[in-house]
């Protein structure tokens, strides 16, 4: 394929020719992740109402399947409403840099041994590095809408984002830890051999902190304080309308099946199947990558269906004192356990 | 010229803008986003300069949670934004002496004086390099007692930071989510049985 393309543009400058294979390259990975953001908006609504005995929505199109396509549509012609004396570069800014990280974070997602965007060696600290940064849409967002609400959804999201990173950050230590690895293609490699070879079992506390602490940072509930109908109307986006409404609407998917993606890349074994015989083999890598990352994402959305709203004061709690020194003792574990019991095979 | 050049004077063109933003902006907060900018760029710069850790590393630590937290105290500030233009031309000797300094301190690093041969500049590997394993590895050996005390010093100045500055307000509530959830029915509720109350005042309570 890339013969066909040299081939093909053969005429361009050489740097042009690099630039625009790498650009098609990002098309083929953002127009499906589009297509399955939108679809998981659908299913949120239609697996919520099931586990609530409703049915969600069944009128756009057959059985209700082109309700998100409706959505869209709809966003994308209302007007803009840019509130008086907000600030307005900020305010339209807000949006994309909510969407920004979350998009540009899956370049050095592997979807499979090959498949992956750019292989760089310490991918694991870049996704890190992208993830801590979707906050700033949310308080840039708070800031310059000129309300009150607003604003206090901003603060909000900035407090809880800062400390659930820190417990993100050490069970991705862990990970590093078992692995001996930053790169995430190498970390799915050195779990290969079977679902009991994948690192959730030697990382449970942390697979768990880990994805705990990845709802808190995309928003979701039962952590979406910043959000909060009930008390501050709908938070840091309260003021945005159409088409910059739903951006961050994007964003806070986007980000969602990125949680699940690495949750499965990092604890499930990525593109491994669970049993290595020959009926499971014979599935391409992309199949079991997207399988798991569909069971992961299906956790986001029945913890909304199932849990209340956490307090404040809670979700300060869980995060700092939990959820942090649940990771610390257990990277001390995985240390001495490696080092200095007989059972050492299990942490690496 | 390179792809790599190209983008080596592009991001460092932002980071000179950006830099020179933090400082002739009114608006604090905006100052504050534009020192995010400056980071970001900054660690662009780096990466051109192969060393994707350190650059990681300075966009999670300082755009990611520094940063944040700096913006977090900002905004919530009610500044003057009249009083604060008021003081330039008292300040501006004393700035200017100091921008005057750090001048003359690059110009220096950069003319001769300064052994710049000492330092040899950044050699690039094959593949298969790891940045961050190469880094590791110096820290944890060569380096690990100024590494560690660097840490403590770190750990002592949190300590004292929140010893200093917190205050503990008498009559405060708490919540104590242990009790909260040891707690049973029969501490709280009382069952009492008794009979049944005389007709008229079924009527009157229906």
């Amino acid at each position: 394929m890339h013969e066909f393309y040299l081939a093909l543009t053969g005429w361009l400058p050489q740097y042009f020719q690099t630039t625009l294979w790498i650009c098609l390259k990002i098309v083929a990975i953002l127009a499906p992740l589009m297509l399955c953001i939108t679809y998981l908006l659908f299913a949120e609504r239609k697996v919520i109402g099931y586990m609530q005995t409703r049915v969600g929505p069944n009128r756009v199109g057959p059985k209700g399947w082109l309700q998100p396509i409706a959505d869209a549509l709809k966003l994308i012609f209302k007007e803009i409403i840019i509130p008086a004396r907000s600030n307005r570069y900020l305010f339209l800014m807000a949006p994309v840099l909510a969407l920004a990280p979350a998009l540009a974070a899956w370049a050095v997602i592997p979807f499979t041994d090959t498949l992956v965007l750019s292989n760089i060696d310490a991918s694991l600290l870049y996704v890190l590095a992208l993830t801590s940064m979707g906050v700033y849409g949310i308080i840039i967002a708070g800031w310059a809408s000129n309300s009150k609400y607003a604003f206090l959804g901003a603060m909000r999201s900035a407090a809880q984002i800062v400390a659930y990173e820190i417990a993100m950050g050490f069970a991705l230590v862990g990970v590093l830890m078992v692995a001996g690895s930053l790169n995430l293609r190498e970390i799915v490699i050195n779990q290969s051999g079977g679902f009991w070879q994948w690192y959730w079992l030697p990382l449970l506390p942390l697979c768990v902190v880990y994805f705990v602490s990845g709802v808190a940072e995309t928003n979701r509930a039962p952590f979406d304080v910043a959000e909060g109908e009930s008390e501050i109307v709908a938070g840091f986006h309260v003021e945005y309308s159409g088409m910059a409404f739903a951006v961050f609407f994007l964003a806070e998917y986007a980000n969602m099946i990125l949680i699940a993606a690495l949750t499965v890349l990092m604890f499930l074994g990525g593109w491994l199947p669970p049993v290595e015989v020959e009926p499971f083999t014979l599935l391409p890598g992309l199949f079991w990558f997207g399988a798991k990352t569909t069971v992961v994402t299906f956790l986001f959305l029945w913890l909304r269906a199932t849990f209340p709203r956490y307090r404040y004061d809670q979700i300060m709690r869980l995060g700092w004192k939990v959820l942090i020194p649940v990771t610390l003792v257990w990277i001390g574990v995985i240390g001495i356990g490696r080092f200095y019991t007989p059972v050492g095979h299990v942490f690496s | 010229m390179t792809l790599l050049q190209f983008s080596f004077y592009l991001f460092s063109a932002i980071l000179v803008f950006a830099a020179g933003m933090v400082v002739t902006v009114r608006n604090p907060v905006k100052s504050a986003l534009f020192l995010v900018l400056a980071f970001f760029s900054a660690a662009c710069v780096w990466i051109t300069l192969q060393a994707e850790f350190l650059a990681i590393v300075l966009v999670l630590v300082y755009v990611g949670a520094v940063m944040v937290l700096f913006l977090f105290v900002v905004m919530m500030l009610d500044i003057d934004l009249a009083r604060l233009r008021a003081g330039f031309a008292r300040y501006l000797p004393v700035g200017g002496l100091i921008a005057a300094l750090l001048a003359a301190e690059i110009v220096l690093v950069i003319h001769g004086t300064f052994p710049a041969d000492l330092y040899s500049p950044p050699i690039v590997d094959s593949t298969g390099h790891s940045n961050t394993k190469a880094l590791g590895s110096v820290l944890y050996t060569h380096y690990v007692y100024a590494f560690e005390i660097a840490a403590l010093i770190l750990l002592v100045a949190i300590v004292a930071a929140i010893a200093l500055t917190m205050r503990k307000r008498p009559g405060t509530k708490y919540t104590h989510p242990g009790r909260q959830v040891k707690v049973r029915r029969e501490d709280r509720l009382k069952l009492i049985s008794m009979k049944a109350e005389g007709k008229s005042a079924q009527e009157g309570t229906t």
